[in-house]
């Protein structure tokens, strides 16, 4: 039996396990583009590398760990 | 089409068309006309969110929101923002319930009725310089200082126009006189301001150790002024890039299916057997 063959038989066959198939992998497909989405935007915001700071991306998250760092910094002082 | 058409009838659609085409060319005239205004129109930069698929950059949104904090709300409110507004954009909550804590407000009534100060919460918006316009207007000789929440929204050209405007600020040429309390900035409508100029070099230092220029200073309050009126700025592009990812994949399948299901009626043929 080809594998379309059992896919076809064991899911896709009854209604039932069909249907069930459809949700599960609605669940799991947005998980995954959700985050390629993300990633691909994240990338794309990763700004120059520039001679003033460490890091120059543009995001919160960035700004956020730059804080963290200035904050640890400080404390060493 | 139009061959077919009887004399009559085609005088009648070339008419309308002509009369199409010249009413657009009023209009586009009269509205040409009402634009060529006595003013500069500020250059178009290359801020680092133009891309269809730029994020603001948050670092400068920090540093202008100090612009702002340290220059900018002397005069002009922003009343549509509140602290908590600044939580995951600028700051973190714990910077700005610290920042929130500087001012005090007014609240109340308490159990015995009266009115008590208090300091800030993260849901209070930010403070005003003046009570009311009439205050502002008489402490500014007589010019209103317009709320800036939605300012990069309220004037063409929006942050380009704001950092002109900034920037822009240098002697009358020959022959234009301006007033005692007015400055003369080219980029203004009508290029009389009553704002002094509020930045120059150095005005303040910048927590995160960036040369404060003036360049620096007007282009970081400029990219502030665009989030306050724009917060959804970058949850829209990457909206609107996963949006083009998703249907490019629907378009896909969609093709597909259609081809699909019509390879049937199309393959079919259709035979007509005469009862004998
Ligand atoms: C000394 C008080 C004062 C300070 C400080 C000040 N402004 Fe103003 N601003 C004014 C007044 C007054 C007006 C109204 C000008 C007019 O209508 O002629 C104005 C107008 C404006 C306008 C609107 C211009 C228009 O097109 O109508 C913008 C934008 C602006 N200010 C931005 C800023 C920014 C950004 C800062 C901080 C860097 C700032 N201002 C600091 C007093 C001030």
């Amino acid at each position: 039996m080809s594998f379309t063959q059992t896919i076809y038989n064991t899911v896709f066959r009854r209604t039932s396990s069909y249907a069930l198939a459809i949700v599960v992998g609605a669940v799991f497909f947005e998980r995954f583009f959700d985050q390629l989405g993300d990633g691909l935007f994240d990338y794309m915001n990763k700004g120059m590398q520039s001679h003033m700071q460490a890091t120059c991306s543009k995001q919160w998250k960035d700004l956020k760990q730059d804080l963290a760092l200035r904050q640890s910094s400080d404390e060493d002082e | 089409m139009f061959a077919r058409l009887s004399r009559g009838r085609k005088v009648l659609l070339g008419a309308l068309g002509a009369l199409t085409a010249g009413g657009a060319g009023v209009v586009t005239a009269l509205h040409v006309s009402v634009s060529a205004d006595e003013f500069v129109h500020p250059p178009p930069l290359k801020w680092s969110h133009n891309g269809l698929f730029s994020a603001l950059d948050h670092k400068s949104i920090r540093r202008g929101y100090q612009v702002y904090r340290q220059v900018c709300s002397t005069c002009h409110s922003m009343k549509y923002l509140a602290f908590r507004n600044l939580i995951g954009v600028t700051h973190t909550e714990e910077e700005a319930k610290a920042i929130a804590e500087e001012y005090m407000f007014m609240d109340g009534p308490d159990e015995e009725g009266n009115m008590f100060e208090r300091p800030g919460k993260l849901s209070d918006y930010f403070p005003r310089p003046y009570e009311n316009d009439e205050q502002a207007r008489a402490a500014n000789a007589g010019s209103l200082p317009p709320d800036l929440s939605y300012i990069a929204l309220a004037r063409h050209g929006g942050e380009d126009y704001i950092f002109a405007l900034m920037t822009g600020y240098c002697d009358p040429p020959a022959g234009i006189d301006i007033r005692d309390e007015l400055y003369y900035n080219p980029y203004f409508p009508g290029a009389a301001i009553g704002m002094a100029p509020p930045l120059y070099n150095e005005i303040l230092e910048y927590e995160d150790g960036t040369p404060a220029t003036l360049g620096q200073l007007a282009k970081d309050v400029s990219v502030f002024l665009r989030w306050a009126s724009e917060p959804e700025h970058d949850q829209r592009k990457r909206m609107g890039m996963k949006m083009l990812m998703i249907f490019t994949l629907l378009i896909g399948a969609s093709y597909y299916m259609k081809r699909h299901k019509w390879s049937v009626m199309k393959s079919r043929k259709i035979a007509y057997r005469p009862p004998n």
